[in-house]
């Protein structure tokens, strides 16, 4: 019971998280037909613009701060990078978001140095929200939640409901009509990739404290983010967020058990001694949203929602 | 006339160049996460070897030679720390610093040992400050490897004599990282353990992947869940910060046994849950009573590396004992250095430590210490910092552990 309860509760806040950082990641996708490479750099921005905004103010202004700057940084790189390299093929973009990760990562060795920050959860969040089976849940766990849910309503919103959002979808599957409509379609183009960059900023602003912000971040969180893409279907929102919340729930539930291969497949004939028999679930765990990638690549290419085939 | 006057110029600066040279630098190497989740651990410990190094240097140096020691990032991989291993040799140097993972020494002494057999008169020396395979001076002893820091065992061994005295730990749960090193520490636990403690119940063992965990919460959720009244492991560095980070979050209060509680960043995100909770077994502890010099050394890192604190201890005293042998063989050759080392006593600022010659595993008291608010060092810049525990103190004798070492010698 206490495996089933704390497997939920963590399994949901990370996938929530995962969904923040994919949800810009599925957008842009849709919207440019480029993987973006370098969006989980926009993920590590987050989280270093957070960390010396809060250095100087406070957090709070940070929350809102932070985001927008990465927002920016994204809407310049659309405009004065993606933009011309776009005329060349979507390989040319592929390599230059490839490139563009390299690039911030080196960047902010150089601004931040090759070590960790000491980027922290805020004081008046840093309590204990409630206690259940003797350990407790941090607020700040409850707090990042409450943004990813509020984001993922908020972005609903804007998309389904508003005229701008209207706008958008139909940038998206009829740029040329929307162009002569009188919409200024790269401008929509622009914006979008800002939001997407400013969202992959947003998560990196609630995860770089609870985890660790340095340097690898991007890299450690880059395959992450392209397995719930594609388990979701690229392109599709919701599809993204089940995966993120599959995927969050996966990994926690895994190390939650303690059966080995053994006690699993012990039917047919598998012990302790062996090697395999002696292999545990747990241990497994980093290995599982790889393994769903694969089978989900292989049985359901188009992934759990979306519409298109890789 | 001026092509003439610069071949003169040119051949005066190489002859120069050559001279300095030979002017007497000892090359050392320190191969070691310098970037990277693990970068911290290596950062603290190459500092405190620069500035050792830069000690000796101002003391008239070794000999009268200059040591010069440069930093080499191997992220924590074994096939990129060969690399660099190439690349310091090729820079000339002759003595090799790694500490960071049993995986990479293991690589190291296995490449050194091949290096000096093809290469003789270019021979290379590894010490190893800080990765504590008990295998490396026990069956995979070699002559070119040297250990200054407590092996898992001896470590172990403190640790369990620690809990064999507290009857009301009944039971205790061990995590380490899924690797030889991890291997070893929960082996070593578990042995000891039904030793000493035959009515203890292990509730638990885990193995998490090295230096990959980001949020270790479900598996302390899992430690809370076992009802264990201790926790041993062997993490280190970002991996013990991010435990004790999911401990802290949890706010329970087990106690935790480690090698390398000191690890940056563990005690601040502990915070005063750390106080009587967190406990580390180390070679010597700045609160430590001391003499002056010491505390000018700890006060003097504080100040040159104030995101670090003074912990590497054993990295001054591998320095030293490095300047104590080749004083004595009066030579800063390796071999004449190595054999010099076998056997070789210094007084340090906490005891006496000897390079037992069987198997080159240095031998010296050993410190159990917990964190405190009441201390005149405080760590990660916060109040607190380590205080020795009572009965902390486990003599040289008590340390010791047997080997099966059997070393072969070059002549």
């Amino acid at each position: 019971m206490e495996t089933i309860v704390f497997g939920l509760l963590n399994g949901v806040s990370y996938g929530l998280l995962l969904f923040m950082l994919s949800s810009g990641l599925t957008l842009i996708f849709s919207m440019m037909g480029v993987l973006n490479f370098a969006h989980a750099s926009f993920y590590m921005l987050g989280a270093y613009f957070a960390f010396t905004i809060t250095g100087s103010t406070s957090f709070w202004i940070a929350l809102f701060i932070a985001p927008v700057l990465v927002g920016l940084v994204g809407a310049v790189v659309e405009r004065y990078g993606l933009r011309k390299v776009h005329a060349n093929g979507h390989v040319a973009e592929l390599l230059f978001t490839f490139g563009l990760a390299y690039l911030i990562e080196e960047v902010v060795k150089i601004i931040y140095g090759k070590t960790a920050v000491d980027y922290r959860v805020p004081d008046l969040l840093n309590f204990a929200a409630f206690e259940i089976y003797g350990a407790t849940f941090p607020a700040y766990r409850i707090f990042v939640i409450f943004i990813a849910i509020a984001m993922l309503v908020g972005l609903w919103f804007l998309l389904k409901r508003t005229r701008a959002g209207l706008i958008i979808q139909a940038a998206l599957t009829h740029p040329h009509m929307v162009g002569h409509l009188g919409h200024n379609v790269p401008f929509i183009f622009m914006t979008v990739f800002g939001i997407g960059c400013a969202l992959a900023g947003l998560a990196g602003l609630m995860a770089g404290n609870i985890f660790v912000t340095d340097p690898a971040m991007a890299v450690q969180m880059g395959p992450i983010v392209f397995v719930v893409v594609v388990v979701g279907g690229i392109g599709s929102l919701e599809g993204a967020f089940l995966a993120s919340i599959l995927i969050g729930l996966l990994q926690n539930f895994a190390v939650g058990i303690n059966a080995s291969f053994a006690d699993l497949f012990g039917f047919i004939g598998l012990t302790e001694m062996s090697e395999v028999g002696s292999i545990t679930v747990s241990s497994l765990a980093p290995v599982l949203p790889f393994l769903l990638l694969v089978l989900m690549l292989i049985f359901r290419p188009q992934g759990l929602m979306g519409e298109q085939e890789l | 006339m001026t092509f003439r006057k610069t071949a003169i110029l040119a051949a005066a600066t190489s002859v120069l160049a050559m001279g300095a040279a030979n002017a007497d630098t000892i090359k050392m190497a320190f191969i070691d996460p310098l970037s990277g989740p693990m970068g911290p651990s290596g950062e603290a410990a190459y500092t405190s070897f620069q500035l050792a190094a830069e000690h000796i240097n101002e003391a008239g140096g070794v000999n009268g030679d200059m040591i010069e020691v440069t930093g080499y990032d191997n992220k924590v991989n074994p096939k990129e720390s060969l690399v660099q291993l190439q690349k310091a040799i090729d820079d000339g140097a002759r003595y090799i610093f790694q500490g960071n993972g049993s995986s990479v020494a293991a690589a190291l002494i296995d490449a050194i040992d091949k290096h000096n057999s093809r290469n003789p008169g270019e021979e290379v020396v590894f010490f190893n400050y800080a990765a504590v395979t008990p295998a490396f001076t026990n069956e995979l002893c070699s002559f070119w490897h040297f250990r200054f820091d407590a092996h898992a065992d001896m470590k172990m061994a403190a640790i369990t004599d620690w809990i064999a005295e507290h009857d009301e730990i009944k039971s205790v749960y061990l995590i380490g990282q899924d690797y030889v090193f991890g291997e070893a520490v929960v082996a070593a636990a578990e042995s000891m353990l039904t030793e000493k403690r035959p009515d203890i119940e292990i509730v638990g063992n885990e193995l998490h992947p090295l230096a990959k965990v980001k949020d270790f919460t479900p598996y302390i959720q899992k430690i809370i869940s076992s009802g264990a009244d201790a926790v041993i492991t062997g993490n280190w560095g970002a991996d013990m910060q991010l435990l004790m980070k999911a401990a802290a979050e949890s706010g329970s209060d087990i106690p935790y046994l480690t090698f390398y509680g000191g690890s940056k960043g563990a005690v601040s995100s502990l915070g005063e849950g750390a106080i009587d909770r967190l406990y580390q077994v180390t070679e010597g502890i700045t609160n430590l009573d001391a003499s002056d010099e010491q505390y000018a050394l700890i006060e003097e890192y504080k100040e040159r590396f104030p995101d670090y604190d003074y912990y590497y201890h054993r990295a001054f005293n591998a320095m030293n004992m490095f300047v104590a042998a080749a004083e004595a063989a009066g030579s800063a050759d390796p071999i004449p250095v190595a054999k010099a080392l076998e056997g070789l006593s210094i007084e340090h600022a906490y005891g006496t430590a000897t390079m037992r010659a069987e198997d080159h595993q240095i031998q010296q008291p050993l410190f159990i210490s917990t964190v405190s608010n009441d201390v005149k060092y405080g760590v990660d810049n916060i109040e607190l910092g380590w205080t020795l525990v009572d009965a902390g103190t486990i003599p040289l004798e008590a340390a010791e552990q047997p080997t099966t070492c059997e070393m072969e010698r070059p002549e």
